[in-house]
């Protein structure tokens, strides 16, 4: 069924489509509506769950996390402040082997306070041990969620996965978004059954004491869970293409085949690159866009693939690692690296606390890789 | 009347759920507490317990002790996670045990009482515990504030021993106008467990303070941990109540209030402490005293 709503509405009927039963979160702009639609469908009836409007994220998480551990299908949602103040628990929630899964509204954090689109929040919880994945409309919002359980829940990935939207430029646009029948869904996604889970039938004490003769394997099965979840991530992508003909992989190449440059982009940024690609194909300019919409885990193999006949590379970064560059940079640079493939590499810092990162910006930016040698971080805009 | 003589006739549950072989300290007065705890409610229980001495006493990976399922969490989260998991069980009609947090002083009074509150406020279906040894003793004996005027601690060394009063939370909580705040004692495990049992059949948020010494940390005999708990209810130090919907009921009275040098002077914690000081620890006692027996005075329900 069809239906005109924001990026926020798209994370609640997602979660609502997942058939989640328990929701503990906290309002933030820009993801109240979030909240608030939950609350409202769940008070209406039109959702089977449980809300609570906890008294702060750490705690939304903290329930989450307590629910998730009993076998129950939970969901939450933050943004920026929101997410950071969770960032003990989001550990918890991961190491824990907790399939949860929250929409975070990329923004930027503070000081000076600012609402605006940024991905300074999410990036900052790289390590959690959250899968990431970014975004691009409210379809991909809405359908990303839907697949998130199927994936995080998968006995040999169980880790949290985390859906960033772009502050405004989804939260709080309109688009169509098709919304997937509940006959449909439960055909796709299976109930949430833990192995292990808090039952006084069969009591276990979780997350205890533990040595360094099991701390270190405990990391390991992290790793291998996060290379499962890559397969997991492109099998479910395919499964959910048959089923609503969709498709969304670890990365999405446009017209990158025969691309002299090729700029690697995620978020909202990456359908301005589509665009600014057509119009630089129109004046003759080869040029390629990869959004890298899963971000965790780091899609290496497909990243270096898809650049491999690239003779420059542009990474567009909506957030910075204080003291080196932007973090997409950083990881495509050593994903490249690993796999021995070396060209001119250009890390471009754009779109900072919600700047307007248009088609022009774009241009400039290819630009200014046409004409310079790389010198990374590159700062594109900025007025001192 | 009737209800004394069936107070007499309680007995504390024979079946041992909490098992031998777990890691306290001798003479640790958390690991009773637990112990009659579980006597009290049974196996139809779900623990979830923060950062604490607790944390460590039910065993490393992959032993425990407590033969009820157990999810370990974060320090400042006890109350957040049991609500999730009473929410998240009610959501799909799998009401039915009981969720309790257990936690310290510490990630009670100080560090979860965010968590705490807004549970309490939500009136979520939790019993909530608080095993009170008025330090962080996990991390080596800091005060909290649950720390009593005159201790030494590791953070209130003993020039500067800890000044001002302990955080009075049980108001704190009652204020929440949650169904049940109860303090209990090892020393009274009859009381504690009557207590719990009561707990157990309540829907909504349960506070349950129970009175812990820690010997280590105290620096008192291990084997005298019953006895100074006894002792703290016996100078009014800890007072034995219960505020059930707001009715105020006080269930051990001594017949005559024991000096509190007696229960000091057990304790090396507070072995520096001049006349003065007693003196000044005895009046505050002897008031605080004065104001639950007002309390219990003015709000108490009319059948008794
Ligand atoms: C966020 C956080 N801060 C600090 C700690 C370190 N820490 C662990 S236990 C503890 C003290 C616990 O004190 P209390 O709650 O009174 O329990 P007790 O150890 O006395 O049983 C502290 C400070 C932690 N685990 N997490
Ligand atoms: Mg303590």
């Amino acid at each position: 069924m069809k239906q005109v709503m924001n990026g926020d509405f798209a994370a609640s009927y997602g979660a609502m489509s997942a058939l989640v039963k328990y929701v503990a979160a906290y309002p933030i702009t820009p993801q109240t509506l979030v909240v608030e639609k939950l609350s409202e469908l769940v008070a209406d009836g039109e959702m089977d769950a449980v809300f609570s409007k906890v008294e702060s994220e750490h705690s939304a998480m903290a329930a989450c996390i307590g629910a998730e551990a009993a076998g129950i299908r939970t969901f939450t949602a933050t943004s920026s402040q929101g997410l950071l103040l969770m960032c003990e628990v989001l550990h918890w929630a991961a190491r824990g082997r907790l399939p949860i899964v929250l929409a975070n509204v990329n923004r930027a954090v503070a000081p000076g306070w600012s609402i605006w689109a940024d991905a300074q929040d999410s990036i900052s919880q790289r390590d959690t041990g959250w899968m990431q994945v970014y975004a691009e409309d409210n379809q991909e919002v809405y359908d990303s969620i839907i697949m998130a359980y199927k994936i995080a829940e998968s006995p040999d990935v169980l880790l949290p996965m985390m859906i960033n939207l772009d502050a405004f430029f989804l939260s709080h646009t309109s688009e169509v978004v098709d919304l997937i029948d509940k006959k449909d869904i439960e055909k796709f996604l299976p109930p949430y059954e833990p192995k292990f889970k808090l039952n006084p039938s069969e009591p276990h004490a979780f997350n205890a004491l533990t040595s360094p003769d099991h701390y270190f394997e405990l990391t390991y099965k992290m790793h291998l869970a996060m290379e499962k979840a890559k397969k997991r991530i492109t099998e479910v992508g395919v499964e959910f293409e048959k089923m609503f003909g969709r498709r969304y992989g670890l990365t999405e190449s446009y017209r990158i085949e025969d691309a002299d440059t090729v700029l690697v982009t995620f978020g909202t940024i990456a359908g301005t690159a589509k665009e600014t690609v057509d119009l630089l194909r129109k004046e003759g300019k080869k040029v390629g866009n990869l959004k890298i919409r899963v971000f965790r885990p780091f899609p290496q193999e497909e990243v270096c693939e898809a650049l491999k006949n690239a003779k420059k590379v542009i990474v567009v970064d909506r957030d910075y690692s204080y003291g080196f560059e932007g973090a997409f940079f950083t990881e495509v640079k050593s994903a490249l690296y690993n796999k021995g493939v070396m060209k001119p590499l250009y890390g471009m810092m754009a779109g900072i606390g919600g700047r307007d990162v248009s088609t022009g910006t774009l241009k400039e930016i290819v630009a200014k890789a046409e004409g310079e040698d790389p010198k990374n971080p590159y700062f594109i805009g900025v007025k001192l | 009347m009737n209800e004394k003589k069936k107070d007499l006739t309680l007995s504390i549950p024979k079946e041992e759920i909490m098992q031998p072989g777990h890691l306290a300290c001798q003479g640790c007065g958390a690991s009773l507490a637990m112990r009659y705890a579980l006597k009290a409610l049974g196996r139809n229980v779900i623990l979830d317990i923060p950062a604490c001495c607790w944390a460590v006493i039910d065993g490393p990976f992959p032993y425990s002790a407590t033969g009820v399922p157990i999810y370990h969490t974060a320090f400042e989260t006890a109350a957040a996670v049991a609500s999730g998991i009473s929410n998240g069980l009610r959501s799909v009609g799998k009401s039915g045990a009981t969720i309790m947090a257990w936690a310290g002083d510490g990630g009670t009074f100080d560090i979860g009482i965010q968590a705490l509150s807004g549970a309490a406020e939500r009136n979520d279906d939790i019993i909530y515990t608080v095993y009170d040894n008025e330090a962080y003793m996990n991390t080596g004996i800091q005060r909290s504030s649950a720390t009593p005027h005159g201790a030494w601690t590791t953070t209130t060394p003993v020039k500067h021993f800890k000044k001002g009063e302990k955080k009075d939370l049980d108001s704190i909580m009652v204020a929440h106008g949650i169904p049940y705040m109860a303090t209990a004692s090892i020393s009274h495990p009859e009381d504690l467990i009557k207590k719990y049992q009561k707990a157990a059949k309540i829907r909504g948020t349960k506070f349950l303070h129970v009175y812990a010494p820690c010997p280590t940390g105290w620096k008192s005999d291990p084997a005298m941990t019953v006895k100074v708990a006894k002792l703290a209810v016996e100078t009014n130090v800890f007072p034995i109540y219960e505020v059930e919907n707001g009715n105020y009921r006080i269930n051990i009275k001594p017949s005559k209030r024991k000096e509190v040098k007696e229960y000091l002077s057990m304790q090396g914690r507070f072995k520096h402490l001049t006349e003065e000081d007693v003196k000044y620890i005895q009046e505050n006692i002897d008031r605080k005293w004065d104001t639950l027996l007002k309390k219990e005075q003015y709000f108490s329900s009319k059948e008794k």
